[in-house]
């Protein structure tokens, strides 16, 4: 926390934060809940639909607890632009039970809310085939974040593993090590991200692209994370409890365990913190050039591709609100770096 | 790319201030610029070496052919030759050369020029693109002259268009070229680096200017042979500017901008932005291309996972059901904004004179699909998954053009449609090269989305894609013999109908090799985009066609109507 802010303020926002965290990931976790539809099923008689309206009050002016929604109806001679026609309307509930196709069945399904039938709710609008843009933003937050958090593991793996050793070995280990990491540092990790992912097969079903991605974020982001842990690693080597433990006898595995890996676990967590916002945004840019994660599998950066359209502002602006999330979940990851970034007045002398 | 290509446009926002005004004491519609947009700027103005389309762009505007085929009437007309007789056995033609022509620097159009053109053309060691065409029935053409405007040309055998043949092949002059072509150098000519006034030609242009990579400008042959009604010399405008805009987006923020005058080929989204009234826009209708879903089955995948799929694609139940299973009003809908038609044939609404109308048109029927499907011997699982013979899950890659984001559309439409019977299809778009060579060369895919923009109205144009042993016969290409009877059919209908000389005869076959295509569906024909053009309003004469180039094909009739030239 910076200095001068009182620490009960100090309380109240890492509590407001800390709830805002768990309810953005509870949200995304229980997408396939929250969401209303499949974010593959297509609607297509409305595509281009805008964000549905919630009404609490109706014609004759009566106020409502429960919102309702209006019938949306095409304008004659226009493609894709609609009117409200409020002389149909549904109510929409909260957790709703309904029958939903499955193969040539149905089968049912449990939603948070849901307009209806036959009225729709598309609270974000709809995109170019009539998909749910709201659904497909929490599915695609889903496989952007589980993406992007696997990929900040296994670039905080190799960090850990290459620090500890550079930091903690020294020598010509600690040299190479950090020629690497200078090297991987310098390079344009964002057109080399695109160039790695372009030389590969495109051709690839959704888990294994997934899996692809996830491996190459973690190859390219480990060099920061790895030069932070060496940092601490060899600071620590030097201090007097570590010193102790050496002379005592203990086994070089078991220093680095029991004595230093400690100090580095501060400084692993806010790495991962940081890498797992800037993972977010790589595949999303990945997936807008097309080199993502491939349809129907709903993604920000696929989504924002198909917002590239010369009126999008002006016309169908709530395509995109893959922008919107993205902000809200790099707003999140950032303070949660700046909370969890240890404090230097409590640090160990 | 956007900040580059805007630019381009701040550096060249001082065109529009250097159109000339119309020369004092010349007609009303003489004078003034046409600016234009290409995708990539030419590459070479050699007719011998260019195949790209912004590079046939400019060679079209500064040659002439010696007979035309009429960008909307699809007929053939006079061009440089005033008149072409047939022999009985229709195996000569004897063409009259128009009298007192001159190439753009001045020197006599003949015969010799004709002569040494074929001859270029048909110089195996040049492979000229044109050489193909100039091929009938395995033997390349002869020509001679007679006189100084007469020539005959003969062929191995009776060819029933041999008229339309003539349509694009560019006259070369001889006084220019002939040493360079006796030196072996002719295709190192006339590249973007050649000192404009010796690139010489026949066209109602010429060129002028040459910035490479930003702008090519043209100005009037004042020797075109060409003239109106009122025997006034064309082109009207003194000069056309080709600019070179990398992308559609660029091309229509500049188009309303003012800086461009015509907009060729709008997405439907942005010819919907561009109606109300502000500009000429035009929708021609739908034009030659047709779209279709192509399975491979070519043979030599042995043992690889693509041979078990093709005992799917192999089946013309499976591919019926496919087909059945498809909604083709969703993709014009969706893809098109409804600015596309339909299609259960390859022969598009825009070539009337040789669609076979009594093609059936199945509206989508899933339980058409399930039934075709059934019949082949597949099943379904409880979730719906559908299942081969064997109980293996049906599943496929369809490859598409990353370049073309319709064909994308389509991908997406489809991949939910058959996702309806049970099917799982992944989806790659791939850079076009990549896509061509998987495509043509190592054929590495299933299935494929993908169009074929015929350059001609007649069959001929596409005998390529129908025979067997054509190299775009997409389903399995190059074939030593017809792998089906049905293939063999159609390889005889279209081989007896290149030389029958009756229309309606002509006609009866090909309606037949359309009935055979839409009865086996090796193709699934899934439509066909609406030709969409803008222009100021204020541009005369503006007539768009469906055949290319869409706006400029007739640019020597284009003129600014008086209030708007300055």
């Amino acid at each position: 926390m910076r200095r001068g802010t009182s620490p009960k303020a100090a309380r109240v926002a890492r509590g407001a934060l800390l709830a805002a965290t768990v309810l953005l990931h509870v949200v995304i976790l229980a997408a396939p809940w929250v969401a209303p539809y499949d974010p593959a099923a297509q609607h297509r008689d409305v595509p281009f639909a805008p964000p549905t309206r919630l009404h609490f009050v109706d014609r004759v002016g009566r106020w409502h607890a429960q919102p309702f929604v209006c019938a949306i109806v095409h304008v004659p001679g226009t493609f894709f632009r609609y009117v409200e026609d409020c002389a149909t309307t549904a109510p929409v509930r909260a957790f709703v039970r309904r029958q939903e196709p499955f193969g040539f069945t149905t089968r049912e399904a449990r939603h948070l809310f849901s307009a209806d039938p036959p009225l729709d709710l598309f609270l974000f609008g709809t995109d170019e085939f009539g998909r749910d843009v709201f659904s497909r933003l929490l599915l695609g937050a889903r496989v952007s974040l589980a993406m992007a958090i696997a990929a900040a593991g296994v670039a905080l793996a190799i960090a850990v593993v290459t620090g500890a050793i550079a930091g903690y070995a020294g020598g010509f280990a600690d040299t190479a090590i950090s020629a690497g990491t200078e090297l991987v540092l310098g390079l344009p990790w964002l057109y080399l991200l695109i160039a790695a992912r372009a030389a590969m097969p495109l051709a690839l079903p959704p888990p294994q692209a997934m899996a692809m991605i996830v491996i190459l974020l973690g190859f390219l982001g480990w060099a920061r994370p790895g030069r932070l842990v060496r940092a601490t690693v060899a600071a620590a080597r030097g201090r007097e409890y570590v010193m102790a433990a050496r002379t005592a006898g203990a086994s070089t595995p078991r220093i680095l365990i029991r004595h230093i890996l400690p100090d580095v676990t501060a400084v692993v967590t806010v790495a991962g913190v940081v890498l797992v916002r800037q993972f977010v945004v790589a595949e999303t840019t990945l997936s807008l050039f097309g080199l993502g994660v491939p349809e129907p599998v709903p993604s920000w950066g696929t989504m924002l591709a198909a917002a590239q359209r010369p009126r999008a502002l002006t016309e169908t602006w709530w395509l995109l609100a893959p922008v919107v999330g993205l902000i809200v979940v790099c707003m999140v990851y950032y303070a949660l770096a700046r909370v969890l970034r240890p404090d230097p007045l409590h640090n160990r002398p | 790319m956007r900040i580059g290509a805007f630019c381009v446009l701040l550096c060249l926002a001082g065109l529009a201030e250097q159109r000339t005004p119309a020369p004092a004491g010349g007609s009303a519609r003489r004078g003034g610029q046409l600016v234009v947009a290409e995708r990539s700027a030419p590459r070479s103005f050699n007719p011998v070496v260019i195949t790209d389309n912004p590079s046939k762009t400019v060679l079209e505007r500064i040659n002439a052919d010696l007979i035309h085929i009429n960008r909307r009437t699809f007929k053939t007309e006079p061009a440089l030759a005033a008149s072409w007789t047939a022999s009985r056995d229709g195996r000569e033609y004897t063409l009259k050369l128009r009298p007192g022509l001159k190439f753009s620097d001045g020197h006599a159009l003949t015969a010799d020029d004709v002569v040494f053109t074929f001859q270029v053309y048909l110089d195996e060691k040049l492979a000229a693109p044109q050489r193909d065409l100039l091929v009938v029935a395995g033997k390349p053409i002869g020509v001679r002259k007679v006189d100084d405007l007469t020539i005959v040309v003969s062929l191995a055998e009776a060819y029933a268009v041999a008229d339309r043949m003539f349509d694009g092949i560019a006259i070369l002059p001889r006084h220019v070229l002939g040493a360079a072509y006796a030196a072996g150098t002719l295709a190192q000519q006339w590249t973007v680096a050649t000192a404009p006034a010796s690139i010489v030609g026949t066209g109602p242009f010429r060129v002028s200017e040459v910035v490479p990579g930003e702008r090519v400008v043209l100005e009037r042959n004042p020797h075109y042979w060409k003239r109106d009604g009122h025997g006034e010399a064309l082109p009207y405008l003194d000069r056309l500017v080709l600019l070179t805009v990398p992308s559609t987006d660029a091309e229509l923020l500049r188009f309303k901008a003012g800086e461009l005058d015509v907009m060729s080929r709008p997405t439907a989204e942005q010819f919907e932005s561009l109606t109300g009234g502000q500009y000429n826009t035009v929708d021609v209708g739908p034009g030659l291309e047709y779209n279709f879903l192509v399975f491979n089955l070519s043979d030599g995948a042995a043992g690889t996972p693509l041979a078990r799929r093709q005992a799917w694609f192999g089946q013309e139940d499976f591919r019926r059901a496919m087909s059945a299973a498809i909604d083709r009003q969703a993709i014009v809908k969706l893809v098109y904004r409804g600015r596309a038609e339909p299609l259960w044939g390859p022969i598009t609404g825009a070539n009337a004179a040789w669609r076979n109308t009594s093609i059936p048109h199945p509206p989508r029927s899933v339980d058409r699909a399930r039934q075709l499907l059934r019949q082949a011997g597949f099943t379904w699982r409880d979730d719906g998954t559908l299942l081969d013979r064997a109980g293996t899950q049906v599943e496929f890659n369809i490859i598409v053009s990353a370049s073309r984001p319709e064909r994308q559309q389509m991908a997406t439409l489809i991949q939910s449609d058959l996702a309806e019977i049970g099917i799982r299809v992944t989806i790659s778009p791939l850079e076009f090269g990549a896509f061509v060579d998987r495509l043509t060369r190592k054929r590495d895919f299933e299935a494929c989305i993908h169009g074929i923009g015929s350059g001609d109205a007649d069959p001929n144009s596409d005998v390529n894609v129908w025979l067997s042993s054509g190299n775009l016969h997409l389903w399995n290409p190059n074939a030593a013999k017809p792998p089906t009877p049905w293939e063999a059919q159609i390889d005889t209908l279209m081989r007896n109908q290149m030389s029958v000389r009756a229309t309606g005869e002509r006609k009866r076959m090909f309606n037949e090799v359309q009935a055979l295509l839409a009865e086996h569906e090796p193709m699934i024909f899934l439509a066909s985009p609406h030709i969409l053009v803008a222009a100021k309003p204020t541009l005369g004469n503006f007539q768009p066609a469906v055949l290319p180039h869409y706006a400029l094909w007739n640019v020597d009739e284009l003129y600014w109507r008086a209030a708007s030239r300055d």
